[in-house]
């Protein structure tokens, strides 16, 4: 499947009658509302009787709460509630690997935003006004902000039990290995920001029973009911979840940010309480990704063929801990690339320091190693003196090899495919003589008519594990009901897997529609009244969950030809569409029963819970093991124009090539390999939260850039489709492999049109420049 | 918070006699963002939208009267070949949403050092026309920025218009962003061939506490181009030339350190964006017949 950026089609094929099955592009049910804003998203949600909550925030990175005087703010004539950590019912602790985090601030605060008071009033500017007038007296505590002094012995521990979060070490091979050819480098990556549009938001309801309704936007419902059960001493019967409408997430919804505090909130006022944060608010109310320091040595034979890899990364984990453990776990595994290397030295750490906590965000750990990794290829290859799309070629992955962590890739490893599909991609063609001025660096801001301008061209290929790994029980859960509405069969399907944006409810029809061959399938709106989905994360929910919906079809459709066997007296069948059918050899399909006759009133509904293979721990002293379920695999080619004096960029092309094992919504496929194209593309460019001693000096999309359409180009985009045998429908993850190798490519092309190192990311006009 | 809407000049004038402290608003591009970031609460707001006399332009004498109501859409749009230097900087200005809201003379009420429309008055010797119930002032562009994001508005003072005299020659924009699109100046450079006096106008923006002019810059180039005899000629402008102007513009900053750039790449960014934008404009005055064209904007942009 070749194509440019086209527009979604609606479904047209009617394979065996039934239009928009696995293979096909039917439109998704939010697109339309969501291009005329008609969608509702979670800071859309409203109840009659709703009071409004805020929060108070540390203006510190560091310090410790001496006193909180509330009475200020509970004269305000409109305020329902003030809490502090005195008023939490249950255990102040949350986390999704370690509960570090106080659901709020007790004795000290360890990052500026960190929330430290709630107030709910009738109106938002009342309650905002309400927190203002919380007196908090801090005595300010020395910061821990360079991330490179935190393990030392002088420096102040961020949490008792000191700043390591986590180290991983991988050791393969030779322990003191030696080349002909060496080569190194430093590299560091900035503090990138998820930017979803639609900020933190949610509606908590006070139940009868003494519980609490909470519709929020997040990525995964049931991760969140565990957290606030515990902070709110509550059992998960009490503690119900319903998505809300989710304007992004990128992983930073994964933590918890305002539900908790809406919950609290209400069981204190009685009434409902929203909370939706501003702009502002959302920066310091979200986990970012890891900034990182990466030194990393690669030795090669004189060929260019790896002999061995050394690398040391560093990323700043920030206050808490958030799962910068596995972020460290994918750094580890996964920070050498796509490439067969013998003999492997590398250790990562994740560290606390009092910055901004950082966590998920798409390419998790794999994002910030392929800057360095890919730069010190394209520098191997400039010292062996061959191509740099073949160094690729040779020391590229293939299937049956072993990775760095003595994994067998056992499915499709095609690096050397890829890279050299988006190799031989037509290339733009040259500067126009006389250029619109928006097809040139700066756009209409009209600095160059061509002066200074130079191409560039770079390359980048990757991997990335699909799934929770390193021996997590990454499961989901479907549950499936087949019944005759209105003289027709129609399918309900639920699950709990968050739609984010993805298009997982279309994928979720699509699979029903191929499996039980009915048309109409109901998509049961997400909450925690069936068993958890997992995250929507780690590119899995179309694996994942697609596979838990798919066993609950296959569940159904057994339990349904069960009743036909019993009541046609034979069991040689087939359910097509409303349909039961003779499976004979010649395939004849002879119809002996509608499916209203086998069914009549009743419903047939399955509920499975679907696991992928499991994953391994890994060692840890060697970091060796089967750390992962899967590996998807993708490569981009950047070309640029840079204005070498002024340092502007244009990049004026992006085009992939990358292997979903099989595409079950084409066109969903193309959105995601294009939008986390651009999102890599922003970290190379623009996308950076600025942090300087521990405050955070641009929290708005006025000072934090993300790239507009005009920064963007179109892209031409090749799908492989090398099904993976081990998973649902051979497909593999999407989501996250194209934010991994864009900014690399770019920031190649950028280095090759100014032949300057650029060992950092985001690339800012003066480092072109040398300003 | 007091919501003042008056619906002539005169109600307006005397509703900001009476309430000084009213912010004006008119686009609400920048006045509704800083209220909803919590970041302002003026006492009142005085609603300038429902005032057409504001959203007119005209020619007036030999000048054109451009009323602070006039939005960027309308000034690129209408006036793009009359007034080509602040049609380019219009065009930088945010995106289609913002250009159909803000207005020229909201982004002088705000004074701010990086308003994208600053640069180009100063290089084209704008006047300023302020009003109050005591009468109307003209202020000389360069004397209307007093400080950052202040301005010589005295509290019972309204922006009319800005009235600026159509070019004898070819004028200049150009605005460094960290992105190509929707972004704040880093720095930013008006400038203006002034053929019929002989003249150079410079404007410097994002690289001072207030948006200003290169004076010395100004002299160095005409006096040059008078003493190469190169206005009769109009021969090419030499690169050691446009170089030195270059050099003498980025002298005429001041800029800081901040989170969107360095001081010494908006200094960098300055000599280059003036040597290239005088460049183009002498190009262009040379290329021109008998004074600048009406027909060819200087901004390329296919429909």
């Amino acid at each position: 499947m070749t194509t440019s950026a086209t527009p979604a089609t609606a479904a047209t094929s009617t394979r065996a009658g039934v239009a928009g099955r696995i293979g096909e592009s039917p439109l998704r049910p939010d697109g339309t509302l969501k291009v005329t804003g008609e969608f509702a998203y979670a800071s859309d949600l409203w109840h009659d009787q709703m009071v409004w909550g805020v929060t108070l925030r540390s203006p510190h990175p560091h310090a410790r709460i001496v006193s909180i005087d509330l009475s200020a703010a509970l004269a305000v004539p409109g305020v329902s509630a003030v809490l502090t950590a005195d008023d939490v019912p249950g255990v102040n602790a949350v986390g999704l690997e370690h509960l570090d985090q106080p659901a709020l601030a007790t004795g000290v605060v360890r990052y500026e935003g960190e929330p430290v008071a709630l107030v709910a009033a009738d109106h938002p500017e009342t309650a905002r006004r309400a927190a203002k007038r919380i007196v908090v007296t801090y005595e300010v505590l020395p910061a821990v902000t360079d991330p490179r002094r935190a393990l030392d012995a002088d420096t102040p521990r961020v949490h008792d039990g000191g700043n390591l979060v986590r180290r991983m070490a991988v050791r393969r091979g030779d322990p003191s290995p030696s080349a002909p050819v060496v080569v190194a480098l430093e590299f560091e990556v900035g503090m990138q920001d998820q930017a979803f549009l639609g900020p933190e938001s949610g509606l908590a309801v006070p139940a009868e029973d003494g519980g609490v309704d909470l519709y929020v936007a997040t990525q995964w419902l049931h991760v969140d009911q565990d957290q606030i059960c515990r902070v709110l001493g509550l059992p998960p019967e009490q503690v119900r979840l319903s998505l809300a409408g989710v304007g992004g997430a990128f992983g930073g919804r994964e933590d918890l940010s305002m539900h908790v505090h809406a919950c609290l909130l209400a069981l204190r006022t009685g009434k409902p309480v929203k909370m939706s944060y501003s702009r502002e608010e959302s920066f310091f109310g979200h986990v970012h990704r890891h900034p990182a320091w990466l030194s990393y040595e690669f030795g090669a034979e004189r060929d260019g063929t790896l002999v061995y890899a050394k690398a040391d990364v560093l990323l700043d984990g920030g206050a808490y801990a958030s799962s910068t453990g596995a972020v460290v776990g994918n750094a580890g595994t996964l920070g050498l690339g796509p490439y067969r290397i013998p003999n492997v030295h590398v250790d990562a750490r994740g560290v606390y320091t009092n910055n901004p906590p950082c966590g998920a965000m798409r390419g998790f750990g794999c994002v910030q190693a392929a800057f360095a990794y890919e730069a010190l290829m394209d520098s191997l290859a400039d010292a062996v003196g061959i191509d740099r799309v073949e160094i690729r070629v040779l020391n590229g992955m293939r299937e049956g090899d072993s990775n760095i962590t003595g994994q067998v890739i056992d499915s499709a490893a095609p690096v050397a495919e890829l890279i050299a599909i988006v190799r031989d991609m037509p290339l733009p063609p040259d500067r126009a003589e006389n250029p619109d001025l928006r097809d040139l660096p700066g756009g209409v801001s009209n600095t160059t008519h061509g002066e200074g301008v130079v191409r560039g061209v770079g390359y980048a290929v990757t991997y990335k594990n699909v799934g929770f790994s390193e021996g997590f029980d990454d499961h989901s859960t479907a549950r499936v009901r087949l019944e005759i509405t209105g003289g027709e069969p129609v399918v309900t399907v639920q699950t709990a897997a968050a739609e984010v944006g993805q298009g997982l409810i279309t994928v979720e029809q699509q699979i029903c529609r191929t499996e039980l061959g009915v048309e109409r399938v109901v998509v049961h709106p997400k909450d925690t009244t069936v068993g958890s989905g997992g995250s929507t994360s780690a590119s899995r929910q179309t694996y994942v969950t697609g596979g838990a919906v798919k066993a609950a079809c296959e569940a159904v459709r057994s339990s349904v030809l069960a009743r036909a066997a019993a009541v046609l007296g034979r069991d040689d069948l087939r359910l097509e569409g409303d349909k039961i059918v003779a499976q004979d050899r010649h395939g004849s399909g002879e119809v002996l029963a509608g499916l209203a006759e086998i069914l009549g009133t009743d419903a047939v509904e399955e509920t499975v819970q679907w696991r992928h293979r499991p994953t391994h721990p890994i060692d840890p002293l060697t970091g060796q093991g089967d750390a992962h379920v899967q590996y998807a695999f993708s490569a981009h080619r950047a070309v640029v124009d840079v204005d070498v004096e002024l340092g502007l960029v244009k990049v004026v092309a992006l085009d992939t090539a990358q292997d979903v094992g099989l595409a079950i919504n084409p066109d969903a496929v193309l959105g995601q390999i294009q939008g986390g194209s651009a999102q890599g593309m922003g970290l190379a460019l623009m996308e950076e939260i600025v942090v300087t001693d521990g405050h955070v000096r641009n929290p708005s999309f006025t000072d934090y850039l993300i790239p507009t359409i005009l920064d963007m180009p179109p892209m031409t985009i090749q799908v492989l489709e090398y099904a993976d045998p081990h998973a649902p429908y051979g497909v593999r993850g999407v989501g996250e492999p194209p934010t991994i190798s864009s900014g690399p490519a770019v920031a190649a092309a950028v280095r090759a049109a100014t032949g300057r190192p650029l060992r950092r990311v985001p690339i800012r006009p003066e480092h072109i420049v040398g300003g | 918070m007091d919501f003042l809407a008056p619906t002539t000049w005169a109600d307006a004038l005397a509703a900001k006699a009476e309430h000084p402290d009213a912010l004006p608003v008119a686009g609400g591009t920048d006045v509704m963002v800083e209220i909803n970031f919590d970041h302002a609460r003026p006492p009142a707001l005085l609603d300038l939208t429902r005032l057409p006399v504001l959203r007119e332009w005209a020619r007036d004498g030999g000048r054109i009267r451009l009323g602070a109501g006039v939005t960027y859409a309308r000034v690129i749009d209408e006036l793009g070949a009359t007034l080509p230097g602040l049609a380019m900087a219009s065009r930088t200005v945010g995106s289609p949403q913002i250009r159909n809201r803000g207005t020229v003379g909201g982004n002088l009420g705000s004074a701010s050092p990086a308003g994208d429309s600053h640069p180009a008055l100063l290089a084209a010797d704008t006047t300023v026309e302020v009003a109050s119930v005591r009468g109307v002032r003209l202020l000389p562009i360069g004397e209307f920025f007093t400080g950052v994001k202040r301005s010589a508005l005295a509290p019972d003072e309204l922006i009319a218009a800005v009235l600026i005299t159509p070019p004898s020659g070819p004028q200049q924009y150009c605005k460094i962003g960290t992105r190509n699109a929707m972004v704040i100046a880093v720095s930013a450079f008006g400038f203006a061939l002034h053929p019929d006096r002989r003249g150079v106008g410079t404007g410097i923006g994002s690289a001072a506490p207030t948006p200003r002019r290169a004076p010395a810059a100004e002299e160095f180039l005409a006096g040059e181009l008078e003493a190469a005899g190169l206005w009769d000629s109009r021969g090419a402008l030499p690169d050691g030339l446009a170089r030195e102007f270059g050099h003498r513009v980025r002298d005429a900053a001041s800029p800081i350190d901040d989170v969107r750039g360095t001081a010494a790449y908006r200094l960098a960014s300055l000599s280059v964006m003036a040597r290239r934008a005088a460049t183009w404009a002498w190009d262009a005055h040379r290329s021109a017949a008998c004074g600048p064209s009406d027909e060819d904007p200087p901004v390329r942009m296919h429909p």
